[in-house]
């Protein structure tokens, strides 16, 4: 554990270059081409176990392990922060067993690992979108017998995410799944984006960069290659919509963004702030002022919330 | 009633072996369009055997099983791709389990459970998809009420009217029905038949029933199967054969009844 490795024929020391062997890397690659052939197909891969627990991404950890290099860089998220205790432990394991380097900056990373959140910021085809999933198949909440859901994937039987459907908007008058939102993809598979917020479903339609995802604990890879049709599931009278927030960011003012509620003190004040920080303080930086931004006395609330700038 | 000369469904030859025990043997007949099928026999007589592989959830160890399919005419079940027989069996063909459990999903509404099927061949409009399925519960007999409510809320005989819902939304042609009284009160059993009755004869649908009982038999098959230990010992009109049975064993079988 003391000596940080970027090369893997210099791979004697403790670790490998990212922490896996070659040989195991090998192994997810094969499945993440398989799971790029066909595009949201859900490819079997022989996770191993990595020095951390499954909560905290090790399917998406061992995907960027196999696809990093050491010219890279890596941006990792959680909801949308690149400095909550998950993405900021991730990001060091890759800076000590890969020796990359990392950023907060959507523009510059290589390679994003997320949890959560697909940036704000458009992607573009030189970079890598990877995701940790907890539960890739969205048949299961219907039907747990795997045999069967394997079957219905490879039969294209998917009335069962209707079934889903159909109960939220019987039970709550619309749909009210907001993550994990099911989605067709390229008119053939059925995929779950877990548990990416379905304000972020659009993003993933003809996305420019490669998007991968990686499930842990249920040993499964796929992929949506570049520019890939992805379509959320819905009814003709009741049409996918993603979420809508009545207030702007209070710190950047963007009403665009998926919005975080921030409790502000004990006497009930609360705020709306952008969940991506990268993409808040970049129009901050620009100038871009919300009712809350600091500059300005708390409390005031503007109607029009952008300061003069 | 209509009911054409062209035989909705052809068994031959039907032999399921389970290792060196006989499941059913040698079982031959066709069913034509409306017409309802009993087949009586003690427990272990193979009944449910035969409907199983009659009914392409367990292939036999010998025989066909022919079905008049709407597109494609004519067609061996056992020799369609999977795809194509799994789209048969939840088009046009109906199954209503003993156990409604069997054939209900428990953890949804009863609304989803009859829209389940229309959903799966496209149906993408939920407005319709919900007057549908609160139409056909208003056809078995429940308020409609009940629709956004759970089945497991629902009483033994309710569900058993919801799994027979859920399965003739899409206008099923052939239904099969493995002991669908079994379980229920006298009373419940008296009301599900005659529900049942009216269905098939509104519906014209060709139904095959398994039932150790012959008073449901009587109620509603047209013609008789009488097995024992796997072998089709006597067939032919219900009345025929219950009034008048020919084979020692359905003698016993009738007269048993009778002493109840
Ligand atoms: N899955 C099975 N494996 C082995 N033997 C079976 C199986 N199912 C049924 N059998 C045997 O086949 C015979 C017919 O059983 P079954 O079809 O269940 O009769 P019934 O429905 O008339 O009670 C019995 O001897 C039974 O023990
Ligand atoms: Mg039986
Ligand atoms: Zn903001």
């Amino acid at each position: 554990m003391e000596q940080t490795v970027n090369n893997p024929a210099q791979a004697s020391s403790a670790y490998n270059f990212a922490y896996l062997d070659e040989q195991t890397k090998r192994m997810i690659r094969r499945a993440l081409l398989k799971a790029v052939a066909i595009p949201g197909y859900q490819v079997p891969f022989a996770g191993r176990e990595m020095p951390m627990p499954y909560g905290w991404g090790t399917g998406g950890v061992q995907v960027t392990a196999a696809v990093i290099g050491p010219d890279d860089t890596l941006k990792v998220i959680d909801q949308g922060a690149d400095d909550t205790t998950n993405a900021v432990s991730i990001r060091q394991f890759f800076a000590k067993t890969a020796n990359v380097a990392t950023t907060e900056k959507t523009a510059k990373a290589s390679i994003i690992q997320t949890r959560h959140r697909i940036p704000e910021k458009e992607l573009r085809e030189d970079q890598i979108l990877v995701y940790q999933v907890p539960i890739p198949e969205p048949l299961r909440f219907l039907e747990p017998r795997e045999t069967e859901t394997r079957k219905m994937h490879a039969l294209e039987e998917y009335g069962l995410m209707h079934v889903k459907l159909y109960e939220d908007i019987s039970r709550h008058g619309h749909i009210a799944t907001t993550y994990a939102y099911p989605v067709m993809v390229n008119d053939r598979y059925v995929m779950d984006p877990s548990p990416t917020p379905k304000f972020d479903n659009p993003k993933m339609d003809m996305m420019a960069a490669l998007q991968l995802f990686g499930a842990g604990r249920e040993k499964r890879i796929y992929a949506l290659p570049p520019y890939t049709k992805v379509k959320s599931l819905d009814f003709e009278d009741h049409p996918f919509e993603v979420q809508s927030w009545k207030d702007e960011c209070g710190m950047c003012g963007a009403t665009d963004s998926y919005l975080d509620e921030v409790i502000l003190d004990d006497k009930g004040n609360r705020m709306f702030v952008c969940s991506d920080t990268d993409y808040c303080s970049e129009r901050q930086d620009a100038g871009h002022r919300g009712p809350q931004h600091h500059d300005q006395p708390l409390g005031t609330s503007h109607s029009n919330g952008k300061a003069a700038e | 009633m209509t009911r054409s000369n062209e035989p909705l469904l052809r068994v031959s030859d039907l032999t399921m072996m389970y290792g060196d025990r006989v499941g059913c043997r040698n079982v031959s007949f066709e069913l034509r369009p409306g017409e309802v099928l009993g087949i009586v026999g003690e427990s272990g007589s193979g009944k449910s055997t035969l409907l199983r592989s009659i009914s392409a959830q367990q292939e036999p160890t010998k025989g066909t099983v022919e079905y008049h399919t709407r597109i494609d005419g004519i067609r061996d079940v056992y020799q369609m791709s999977e795809a194509q027989r799994r789209l048969l069996m939840r088009t046009d063909w109906a199954f209503v389990h003993q156990n409604a459990r069997d054939g209900l999903r428990m953890n949804v509404s009863a609304g989803a459970n009859i829209g389940e099927r229309l959903m799966a061949v496209g149906d993408r409009h939920y407005g319709n998809i919900r007057n549908a399925a609160e139409n056909w519960l208003g056809k078995v007999e429940i308020a409609t009420e009940r629709l956004d409510d759970l089945p497991s809320t629902f009483s033994g005989g309710m569900q058993q009217r919801l799994q027979i819902a859920r399965n003739l939304v899409t206008s099923p042609r052939l239904v099969f029905m493995d002991e669908p009284t079994g379980g229920l009160d006298v009373s419940v059993q008296a009301r599900l038949l005659d529900l049942l009755r009216g269905l098939v004869h509104d519906l014209n649908l060709a139904v095959i029933i398994v039932t150790h009982d012959l008073a449901v038999a009587r109620l509603l098959s047209h013609r008789l199967m009488v097995m024992q230990r796997g072998e089709v010992i006597e067939s032919g009109l219900t009345d025929q054969v219950l009034d008048d049975p020919q084979h020692a064993y359905t003698q016993l079988l009738v007269s048993s009844i009778l002493q109840n």
